[in-house]
């Protein structure tokens, strides 16, 4: 008898104008088993999911749903085959609560009814082991909240394949070991789970295949327990690379930045960096750790010049020892919001550089050679995958776009330079030209100062780590010798309640200030 | 009192074709199109509506009100639909710019108003006006009993259908919007087309339903305003700003239109309440037709420094949604 897949794909292609995002792709996932799928930026891991789910249709090939032949021409064709997908960026709506985005879409409903909803999702939410509130307004939710919205929604609508887009990408060791469990369940549930990461640890941990994914090229499904990280990056990549983070001894003994009792309010009135402080060598790379909505931001806005300061100083000093105002510092940032704050869409890269260096210009009209050297030299020695450096960047993929972010800040020989989430959503390869970028300007003696989700990264690449948490400060510790876990339990400890706990508090507090 | 009896019956009469367009404007808005086409749509209502009565109490020896009002009602319904399906091929399928579509559709509705104004006025034998009494007789007919009460019944129950007709679709409307699971949808597809389009729901779908339901909405203001307000009859431009009224009504309302309905009896009192001071020049007659405008800033303000999601327009608004971008 022949084995009966629940998903099978066959050689399927899909392009977006000349890009190939997926060339002859074959896949196969069994009932009730986890299969992870691997691959660089760009491989086409979400391209082929997202056939999958109905966003993109194939230009050629099959897919086969538990043996039959299926055309999947929307999101409403992939639910009625029981398939759900849980993107990268979730698909929530803001204003909506956790229940009401459960509901959404669901077919032949005429009347809310909120209450019978309500009492079958605890049902759903008991028999998984989920943690939700499901009256709470999505925009009130952290982002693992969030994904828990999401992975019930595709369970309501009674999905039996599920896909999850590098869901690990924004949670913390604790919250990812949550997901985990709540995915083993599912899995002895008899549901079917492919999961995207970069994390390679993770992979092995949890799948039990693992199919590699190479430019768009399928290369292979292997069995978890024959896989090693090493093998699975030479799938990965093609070639052997080396994975050790080598750490620069710090040059400079000086101490170059010096934060002081720095106390920032956000809009909402509430103190976002609460009496922070520290202080920072040349040729010193410090990583900043803790939970998202810690802090981080804007502490790193704070320096940069694009956060207010309630009080607090913030000095650099330079050779001769002279203490400067930090604005007189070459300071270069990589923010977070890689399309919002750091560079525009609409714009091709050599756009993106002038963005930082029309000034440098001598003539009254616009000098485009110059950047456009810079914007060669990027794509050639971070190796952006792009049609030409005039092509908007929002064509290209995220890991390409941050290349090119991190590439125009560090061409400007910064004296301070400040990374946050440098490597999110890029594969093995892009990270470590990243790591050794970083590694690079601190050879130089630069300040680099970055926030890195992955403690396993910020442990090996920074001298020392700074813990954020709720505004505060709650260690920084040498990062030779503290351990992950140690990391892991200064971010959430309670402090004056604890962040979450803290934020609803003033939730209500500012209702009633403004009824 | 008595003064005070006619300016709220006024008031009301002159809120209720700004509520009709409101009501459309914020059904379509809820699936994240911006329809600046309704003051036009209104216009293509009303001169429909006329048509309509017009041709059939024209080819009819005893023409009877009732059939007139169905026509009519019928033909402003349609016709208003058909140009919001013109904005909706532009805006969803050919993802032109919403704001210049709209624009264009109410420049075309006003001037389609205007050239079958004309029209029907030289068929009619070019004498003056042209007027349907029949039809306008049924929609200018009262609750019967019910308005002859003193005072209450003036103020509450001496109007035509359409009114009434108004307040419940504005009330029906919020409850659609908020108790169905229709509108919970419709209401994802103007926040955000690309989450609502993950959880299964036919984004173009919605926006051209919503467009055109809220579309032929808005033409029964335009036809209130030729039937009962001015008994049957056009005049060129005779609609005014009315609509622009509406747009802004949907914003002082925060797009909800329950609250519109107070919101179109407020807008309706301002905008009539310079005939009603004393001495005023002809330059501050035009200070005090503003005050709907003033008001409407003003609740912009209120609304932006509160900063509510919830009572944000929707995220989407103006935006054309394609599922392949990337």
């Amino acid at each position: 008898m022949v084995e009966n897949y629940a998903v099978e794909v066959k050689n399927v292609s899909k392009r977006f104008g000349k890009v190939i995002a997926n060339d002859n792709v074959n896949l196969k996932v069994k009932k009730g088993e986890i299969l992870s799928i691997l691959g660089e930026n760009g491989s086409g891991k979400t391209t082929l999911m997202n056939m999958l789910s109905g966003i993109y249709s194939p230009d050629e090939g099959e897919i086969l749903i538990n043996g039959k032949k299926v055309i999947i021409r929307s999101p409403k064709d992939a639910f009625a085959l029981k398939i759900g997908m849980i993107h990268q960026h979730f698909k929530l709506i803001d204003i909506f609560t956790a229940t009401e985005n459960i509901i959404l879409g669901r077919p032949n409903n005429r009347m809310l009814n909120l209450a019978k909803v309500k009492n079958e999702l605890q049902e759903l939410i008991k028999k998984y082991g989920f943690e939700l509130d499901l009256d709470k307004k999505i925009y009130d939710m952290s982002v693992s909240e969030k994904q828990t919205v999401e992975i019930i929604k595709v369970l309501y609508r009674g999905a039996n394949i599920l896909i999850l887009d590098e869901p690990t990408a924004v949670l913390t060791p604790q919250e990812t070991e949550k997901l985990f469990t709540i995915l083993r369940n599912m899995k002895k549930a008899g549901k079917s789970i492919i999961i995207i990461t970069h994390k390679l640890q993770e992979v092995l941990d949890l799948s039990d295949r693992i199919a590699v994914l190479r430019k768009g090229k399928y290369i292979g499904t292997i069995k978890t327990s024959e896989a090693n990280i090493s093998y699975l990056t030479e799938m990965m990549v093609g070639k052997k690379i080396n994975l050790d983070i080598k750490r620069a001894e710090v040059k400079d003994s000086k101490t170059r930045l010096e934060v002081n009792n720095l106390t920032c309010i956000n809009n909402d009135g509430r103190k976002v960096v609460d009496n922070v402080s520290f202080t920072a060598k040349g040729g010193e790379i410090l990583g900043i750790a803790g939970i998202s909505g810690s802090g981080m931001k804007e502490l790193l806005e704070a320096i940069a010049g694009l956060q207010k300061i309630e009080s607090g100083k913030i000095k650099y000093f330079d050779e001769q020892g002279n203490s400067k105002d930090i604005s007189q510092i070459d300071i270069s940032f990589v923010p977070e919001d890689r399309l919002g704050m750091g560079l525009v869409a609409d714009m091709g890269i050599t756009d993106n550089i002038m963005l930082r260096n029309y000034s440098k210009g001598r003539s009254i009209f616009l000098d485009r050679s110059s950047p456009k050297k810079i914007a060669k030299k990027i794509v050639d020695q971070l190796k952006v995958v792009t049609p030409g450096i005039e092509t908007p960047i929002r064509r290209l993929s995220g890991g390409n776009i941050q290349k090119i972010l991190v590439g125009r800040e560090i061409l400007q020989n910064p004296r301070v330079l400040m990374v946050a989430y440098p490597v999110r959503g890029l594969d093995i390869n892009s990270s470590y030209t990243i790591y050794n970028l970083l590694n690079e300007q601190k050879k130089k003696g630069v300040i680099v100062i970055c926030v890195i989700e992955d403690l396993d990264v910020l442990l090996a690449l920074s001298d020392r780590v700074m813990v954020l948490n709720n505004g505060k400060i709650t260690g920084i510790e040498d990062a030779k010798t503290i351990s992950k876990e140690k990391i892991g339990i200064m971010m959430t400890k309670n402090v004056e309640g604890g962040s979450y706990e803290y934020k609803n508090k003033w939730e209500k507090k500012k209702e009633l200030y403004i009824s | 009192m008595n003064v005070i009896l006619i300016f709220i019956q006024k008031a009301i009469a002159q809120g209720i074709s700004i509520l009709f367009g409101a009501v459309g404007e914020i059904i379509t808005e809820k699936s994240g199109n911006l329809n600046l086409g309704i003051p036009g749509l209104m216009y293509m209502g009303g001169i429909a509506g006329l048509m309509g009565a017009f041709l059939y109490e024209k080819g009819v020896e005893n023409p009877s009100p009732f059939k007139g009002l169905i026509i009519s009602f019928i033909c402003a319904f349609i016709c208003a639909v058909l140009g919001a399906f013109l904005y909706s091929v532009l805006t969803v399928t050919l993802r032109a710019n919403q704001n210049v579509v709209g624009l264009a559709l109410t420049i075309f509705g006003v001037g389609f108003g205007n050239f079958f104004g004309g029209s029907i006025s030289k068929i009619a034998g070019g004498v003056g006006q042209i007027s349907v009494a029949v039809t306008a007789s049924a929609y200018q007919t009262k609750i019967p009993l019910l308005s002859k009460i003193p005072i209450i019944g003036q103020t509450l129950f001496s109007y035509g259908f359409l009114t009434y007709l108004g307040i419940i679709l504005a009330i029906l409307t919020t409850f659609f919007l908020n108790k169905t699971q229709i509108g919970l949808n419709l209401r994802s597809v103007g926040e955000d087309p690309a989450a609502a389009d993950a959880a299964g729901i036919d984004v173009a779908k919605y926006k051209y339903l919503s467009t055109m339901l809220g579309g032929g909405i808005a033409g029964l203001g335009g036809l209130y305003f030729v039937m009962e307000y001015l008994g049957g009859t056009w005049t060129n431009n005779g609609f005014g700003d009315r609509g622009w009224l509406a747009i802004a009504l949907v914003i002082f309302a925060v797009w909800n239109s329950y609250n519109a309905i107070r919101g179109s009896i407020l807008f309706g009192a301002l905008y009539i309440l310079y005939l009603y001071m004393e001495g005023l020049s002809r330059g501050s007659q035009e200070l005090f037709k503003m005050l709907p405008y003033v008001v409407t800033i003003i609740v912009l303000i209120i609304t932006s420094m509160r900063n509510k999601r919830e009572s944000q327009p929707p995220k989407s608004l103006g935006q054309a949604y394609f599922r392949e971008e990337r």
